[in-house]
């Protein structure tokens, strides 16, 4: 492998200035990378970056987790992901995150696989996920976890094994009609080829009666076995009163396959078998490509699901260790780090902090917890350490309730008629009226000749163009907007955001960055360093704010740093004391009112949308600082597209009404649209009232959103977002950034122009073939070579059509 | 021409033994995944893996609590 002094010798990435090692040839971006690379080398894996190079992938940086994964030694872990094999085998299932070409699978098995007592290693690059079988005795699961870590794999139990079993039980089914079907249609189509050619050569009676009979029975699987799919897709249509795409499908197919047998039997006239396999194996094709595609957006979206902690910490006797959140019951007590997810419903016990509680009440704006607090499940602690004792788990805390919310929401959703489904309806109508009139047109000249045509006329009209149109159109748009970012759930999304209708976002993390920053500075910049070194103290996320604003300066010295809770820090810079905190706490500390400027700018407009920190010393105010949650950059060109498509845009926010309507305005959002402080059940129930008048959906990233994602027509997830609003959205944006929203609706726009394209053509084909078959012009032959050819425009215009990710 | 009646059956029957090897297969979960094996395939000359068997002794009661699937 050759060594670019200047890239990363793992990743690939250019290496930073400060990184650079000289007279090393190795050199290395960060420090994930650098152990990374030791491992691997120490292990003679060095093949990997060979077979890498070989298929000319680059590797990315790696951020090591440094996790112990003692929890997967849990016995509650193992009994709820692992299954026992043997008596000396257990096999597991762990979702890898970092998998992202050929060479990860190498390093992957090779890695886990000379461990001592890990039998088996099976790697799914498609889902990344892989299987492990392994002897409990000799080696500990928590061990494979670390040494696929350590190369920079960290893993994850793979969650809803269940719904994977009865998803591959599915897939397999419709494959091994798929299968059936295409050995049926490639051995009929031979016998029709001798069948035709014995039709130029004189074929004798006997040999031709022979073939015949043949194809019968072989198309006979075909036509009961593998098309039975669509006979019960008409029936349940049927019964349903709504007109699908599969009942001019089974009546072309039945009508074929009868009037074949007949003449087979009566030995005259057509058979049709040939063309029947045909159409029978592509439909199922077509319908096997679009479940593979939206199989491959669920499984990239449970990847993310699987990324949510699935652990807590729990206290035990005065010993914390890691368990599976599942195990915890109410009584226990667990301790909760900054950064992490607080996993229970409970009260504080021990520690002060500030919870970002956004992802349930939209409040941008961090709350102050201490001894004695409630807490939800779900939020996220931001600064200290805290014990909650737990009060509620699972289902029976506030985010679990909102989730049966959205289980309700997602069984109630209305499926809508497909534009396919709506052209069959008349399509049957008219075929069938054509079809007498056909009768109708011979009964008089003969009327054997009467039923031919008729039965000619519904096999070249039986839609196999029309029924590949839609799934084929939107598989391809599907696989497409996944490699741009955009991962589609659902079918039918695509065409249920073409329709226009109102768009409603979520604000705090989704119009807006979900973080706070210093948007306005009045007073001396000299403060600016000193503010800088003393927020440095603090994991608040206000001080985070003001960290990542103000100029730093090295030569800044303090001493005495204190934080008060809910309030602000004091600090001694040289001989002068300095306070920076919210008003309340520096006017405490500083006694007497405020000069008019601080009055003026505390109660100016728009006071409610940001947060004001003041800066003191020797008990005056020297500066204030106004920090907001910014809009996000790109959502102002995102909110004009949509509008510009057609598309009436809101706000639903669990904030206060003037923090939304501040936004709103920035956004050029009218006003009557911006709607705040709702709660997880009244924005639902407003996306409920609004579905009554228009199309509606839903644009949010918070467990608050997630009922009105699963009740809006569309609900999309934005990224980041909570484990909740994942499953309850149809689409998600694996990719940070708003502005994904714009493309996903204009590709879908275009989409949808594409199927009315398909559709045109196919229809455009059984035209030609009704006009045929009325007037007696066609036979089998013409029909055999109509279809595939009707069928192949279909599929060449949706693979060729440019949907996402096309510039304008 | 009559030797297609014993031709034809014969070719059915060889068809209807590769239909069944291909059920078989799907069933046996040898589709389910058209990707990893693809890659797989390339690394398998790489020296023959070191054939294991679980002969150590139980370390401790790290598996109790697991459902026997």
């Amino acid at each position: 492998m050759t060594i670019n002094p200047h890239l990363c010798s793992h990743c690939g990435l250019v290496v930073p200035t400060a990184f650079l090692q000289a007279n090393n040839p190795l050199q290395f971006c960060c420090q994930g990378c650098e152990t990374v690379y030791a491992v691997i080398h120490e292990q003679g894996l060095d093949r990997y970056y060979a077979l890498r190079g070989d298929a000319n992938e680059t590797g990315r940086p790696v951020k090591l987790s440094g996790r112990t994964y003692a929890e997967f030694d849990e016995p509650s872990f193992l009994a709820l992901y692992a299954q026992r094999r043997t008596d000396e085998l257990i096999s597991v299932h762990l979702y890898l995150q970092g998998i992202h070409c050929a060479a990860c699978l190498w390093l992957v098995e090779r890695v886990a696989s000379t461990m001592d007592g890990v039998i088996d290693v099976r790697l799914d690059i498609g889902r990344s996920s892989v299987h492990i079988t392994y002897a409990p005795a000799v080696v500990r699961l928590s061990h494979i976890a670390q040494r696929l870590d350590s190369v920079g794999y960290p893993s994850h139990p793979f969650r809803g094994a269940d719904r994977e079993f009865l998803r591959r039980k599915e897939d397999r089914a419709l494959l091994m009609r798929i299968g059936v079907a295409g050995a049926v249609a490639g051995n009929v189509m031979l016998l029709a080829l001798a069948l035709y050619s014995g039709m130029f050569s004189d074929m004798e009676a006997e040999y031709s009666s022979f073939f015949r009979w043949v194809s019968l029975v072989v198309t006979l699987p075909s036509v009961l076995w593998s098309a039975s799919v669509f006979y019960r897709g008409a029936w349940a249509g049927l019964r349903a009163r709504l007109l699908h795409m599969d009942l001019p499908i089974s009546i072309g197919i039945l009508t074929g396959f009868v009037w074949g047998a007949y003449n087979t039997i009566v030995g005259r006239g057509e058979i049709y078998f040939d063309s029947l396999a045909v159409l029978v194996f592509l439909l199922l094709v077509g319908r096997w490509l679009q479940q593979r595609q939206k199989r491959r957006a669920t499984d990239a979206t449970e990847l993310f699901f699987a990324l949510a902690p699935s652990t807590a910490r729990l206290v035990d006797n005065g010993i914390v260790r890691d368990v599976p959140i599942e195990s915890i019951t109410p009584g226990m007590v667990v301790e909760v780090r900054p950064g992490d997810f607080i996993p229970v419903d409970g009260d504080v016990t021990d520690g002060t902090s500030a919870v970002d509680c956004a992802v349930l009440t939209g409040e941008a704006i961090p709350v102050w917890v201490q001894a004695g607090d409630k807490v939800n499940a779900g939020t996220t602690n931001v600064s200290g350490r805290l014990r909650i004792v737990a009060t509620g788990t699972g289902e029976q805390t506030r985010v679990g309730k909102l989730l049966l919310l959205v289980e309700e929401a997602m069984r109630k959703k209305a499926p809508i008629v497909a534009m396919a489904d709506r052209i069959s309806a008349y399509f049957v109508a008219v075929v069938l009226v054509l079809a007498a009139v056909t009768i109708a047109m011979w009964w008089s000249t003969d009327v054997g000749l009467a039923i031919d045509h008729a039965v000619a006329l519904l096999i070249v009209t039986c839609p196999c163009a029309l029924g590949l149109a839609t799934p084929l159109a939107v598989s391809a748009a599907i696989g497409k907007a996944a490699r741009h970012g955009i991962l589609i759930k659902g079918e039918d999304v695509l065409e249920r955001l073409a329709r226009k209708g109102t768009i409603w976002f979520d604000k705090t993390g989704t119009l807006t960055e979900g973080r706070l920053s210093v948007s306005r500075w009045v007073g001396d910049d000299k403060w600016k360093p000193i503010v800088r070194a003393m927020e440095n103290h603090s994991g608040h996320p206000i001080a985070r704010g003001l960290v990542a604003g103000l100029p730093e300066d090295p030569t800044v010295v303090l001493s005495n740093v204190r934080e008060t809770f809910g309030g602000g820090l004091e600090a001694d810079f040289g001989r002068q004391k300095v306070i920076v905190g919210n008003p309340n706490f520096v006017q405490a500390r500083c006694g007497g009112a405020f000069p008019d400027w601080v009055t003026q700018l505390l109660d100016g407009p728009r006071a409610e949308a940001k947060t004001t920190v003041l800066v003191a010393s020797e008990g005056i105010v020297r500066a204030a600082i106004e920090l907001t949650d910014p809009v996000r950059h790109d959502a102002v060109d995102c909110v004009r597209s949509l509008e510009t498509a057609g598309y009436q845009i809101g706000i639903l926010s669990g904030d206060d009404e003037r923090v939304v309507s501040t936004v709103g305005s920035q956004l050029a959002i009218s006003p009557e649209r911006c709607f705040g402080r709702q709660t997880p059940e009244q924005k639902l129930e407003h996306i409920r009232r609004a579905a009554k008048q228009t199309n509606t959906f839903m644009v949010g990233d918070g467990v608050n959103d997630a009922g009105a994602l699963a009740e809006a027509s569309v609900g999309i997830g934005v990224h980041g977002g909570a484990e909740a609003c994942l499953t309850a959205a149809d689409v998600y944006l694996a990719r940070d950034g708003i502005a994904l929203v714009a493309d996903l609706v204009e590709g879908s726009r275009r989409t949808m122009r594409v199927i009315r394209r398909n559709v045109l053509f196919a229809l455009s084909y059984n035209l030609l073939g009704v006009v045929l078959s009325m007037t007696g012009l066609i036979n089998p032959m013409i029909a055999a070579i109509l279809m595939p050819f009707s069928s192949l425009t279909v599929v060449s215009s949706s693979y060729k059509a440019k949907t996402f990710g096309a510039k304008p | 021409m009559s030797v297609l009646y014993l031709v034809l059956p014969l070719a059915i029957l060889l068809v209807g033994t590769a239909v069944f090897a291909f059920v078989w297969s799907v069933k046996n979960g040898q589709m389910d995944d058209l990707e990893s094996p693809a890659i797989r395939m390339l690394y398998d000359d790489e020296g023959a893996k070191v054939t294991k068997s679980p002969s150590r002794q139980t370390q401790d009661g790290a598996t109790d609590g697991i459902k026997a699937r």
